[in-house]
């Protein structure tokens, strides 16, 4: 989907997005674009990846990744309700713009 | 003098020795919240009935203090909406944990200060509900995220405050309102109950008018939290008793003084007049050069924090943000700001199928390289030492256009801040014509944010840059 550009003197590929592509990802991402946004959003991208491509420079070989900074593995607890941290019906109702019978209404998503 | 103006620490003194009264105190700061909020935007949500919830908390530690909290803590009884319109006039049915503890040792929360909308900024310009403006000089920005935080202490309408920091959100707005921002290590500090956008990265800490004043509040709100489980099962030091010690022989590293970005500027000059004072001090003061690569006795240039940075968080923002579908709580994903849209995509984008290796998960490893080097740093030194922004703050509209103006306005923050490591900032240079401040970052290995606060305190008690310590 991307317009892929090689640079040969690099071997790193570059990545620009079209309006096209913005599209795709405001579908994945659930986020209503109009058109006029798409070519702006397009624009904004192409500047970010530019940071990003930066990273290229960095030799990461044999390097492992962080995802937990501080070191913390596999923090468990044990398998029991908290009645603390729960909520009553009518609390987690509190914020909803519409309910029925104590529901939660959603949008119809099939076609009837 | 306006009891407003106090420090956390004075105002506390004064309320024990009954020099001074609950009502007297909140009659000066809902006096002048009343005469600057509506100019500087400050608070989004106030608690007028915050003197009778004073005096009930007058024998707990924090006496009953006015203090004010970023909107994005869950505080019950008023609005959380992270400045954001998706959350407009949501009523959090639990409360933070930070906020919890907070109140339960005699805080109060007398309103919900304005901020970046969903913490993605650095500006105050991209809430949803208008910015913020610079107590300090009102053409000016407040920084952000936690702008409106460290503009509530700036202008004394609360006497401490709560902020939470990504990368730089507590220490870049302290810096540019001229007050103390302290970031703790990641996980010391619960973030339960705190709207989510980096979860890897998310700190909240307090913004206070001295050291002191963080140091007293930050003992109130960290230490495991069996909500949230990445915070750590740690004692937490007394920070008070950090305070007033003797930084002889303490090592200390000069960071990015060499950076393209500062070399000659006033900024430069103000950070080695900063070691100079560290040095009168008794201290060993060393300058760090920088590097593009891992090599010992170098900092890493922070030009590759700024990639990783925006990788991690853009990731993160895309997932933590998919939440908000307007059903249970909120409005629908069209009520999203332009800032939100942009990250969440973006994040979405570096997350794809095809893209993750190449994007996210390089990022984590070169994520990996800065903690590595920060390692050997801390082996030979005991804090590090920059500026906390490349200037001061920047007039309104500066973030206009710029998807990475917090990025780059937060440079010389984010290798800390994607190590996990604890800052903090103290005013380190006051402009007389434009009334407007630099700041000095502090930073010290994971969990020592004992010797961050020892640093700092000495800095601060030895210049004259903080104007409440005279």
């Amino acid at each position: 989907m991307h317009r892929v550009s090689t640079d040969m003197t690099s071997m790193k590929k570059t990545v620009t997005f079209t309006p096209k592509d913005v599209k795709h990802i405001a579908k994945l991402a659930n986020i209503p674009v109009t058109d006029g946004e798409e070519k702006k959003l397009a624009t904004g991208f192409n500047s970010v990846m530019k940071v990003i491509d930066q990273l290229n420079q960095v030799d990461v070989t044999n390097v492992e990744l962080t995802h937990q900074v501080t070191g913390l593995t596999n923090v468990f607890r044990e398998d029991e309700v908290d009645e603390e941290r729960m909520l009553t019906q009518s609390q987690a109702l509190s914020n909803a713009k519409h309910t029925h019978n104590g529901y939660f209404v959603v949008d119809q998503i099939l076609e009837k | 003098m306006k009891l407003n103006q106090l420090t956390l620490k004075q105002t506390i003194t004064k309320l024990r020795a009954k020099e001074i009264s609950l009502k007297e105190l909140y009659a000066d700061v809902f006096k002048e919240i009343e005469k600057i909020n509506s100019k500087l935007n400050i608070y989004l949500a106030i608690d007028k009935k915050a003197i009778e919830k004073a005096e009930k908390n007058i024998d707990k530690p924090l006496s009953g203090v006015p203090i004010a909290v970023k909107d994005n803590f869950l505080t019950m009884g008023l609005s959380t909406t992270a400045s954001a319109k998706v959350l407009q006039g949501f009523m959090p049915p639990y409360e933070s944990t930070v906020t919890k503890r907070l109140k339960q040792n005699g805080g109060v929360v007398v309103g919900k200060t304005n901020m970046d909308a969903w913490a993605h900024g650095s500006s105050t310009e991209t809430s949803d509900f208008g910015r913020s403006l610079n107590p300090r000089n009102p053409k000016n920005l407040p920084g952000g995220s936690s702008g409106g935080s460290a503009a509530a202490v700036a202008a004394d309408i609360c006497v401490g405050a709560l902020g939470s920091e990504t990368a730089g959100s507590i220490r870049q707005p302290s810096a540019w309102c001229g007050v103390v921002g302290l970031k703790p290590t990641y996980g010391r500090v619960s973030r339960a109950g705190v709207v989510a956008m980096g979860s890897s990265l998310d700190s909240p800490g307090p913004i206070g008018k001295t050291v002191e004043d963080c140091a007293m509040i930050f003992n109130h709100i960290a230490g495991h939290d069996k909500y949230d489980a990445t915070t750590a099962v740690k004692p937490v030091p007394d920070l008070t008793k950090a305070l007033n010690k003797n930084i002889k022989s303490m090592k200390i590293g000069i960071c990015y003084i060499d950076h393209q970005k500062l070399k000659k500027t006033l900024v430069d000059k103000s950070l080695q007049k900063a070691a100079q004072v560290f040095e009168n001090l008794g201290a060993c003061v060393d300058l760090i050069p920088l590097s593009n690569e891992l090599k010992e006795n170098k900092i890493l240039n922070p030009d590759f924090a700024i990639g990783v940075y925006t990788v991690v968080q853009r990731g993160e923002v895309s997932s933590n943000l998919a939440r908000y579908d307007g059903i249970r709580y909120g409005n629908n994903r069209s009520f999203f700001g332009d800032e939100a849209k942009r990250r969440i995509m973006l994040g979405t984008f570096t997350l794809s199928k095809g893209y993750a290796d190449k994007y996210y998960v390089n990022a984590q490893k070169v994520r990996s390289l800065y903690i590595q080097n920060y390692r050997q740093l801390f082996s030979k030194f005991d804090v590090l030492i920059s500026p906390t922004s490349p200037g001061f703050a920047l007039p309104i509209g500066a973030s206009k256009d710029n998807p990475m103006f917090g990025e780059l306005e937060d440079m010389l923050l984010e290798p800390s801040s994607i190590s996990g490591l604890p800052g903090i900032n103290v005013p380190m240079y006051h402009d007389e014509k434009t009334n407007l401040y630099l700041g000095l970052n502090i930073v010290a290995n994971h969990w020592e944010e004992e010797k961050i606060v020892t640093v700092a305190h000495a800095f601060e008690q030895n210049t004259t840059w903080n104007p409440w310590v005279k």
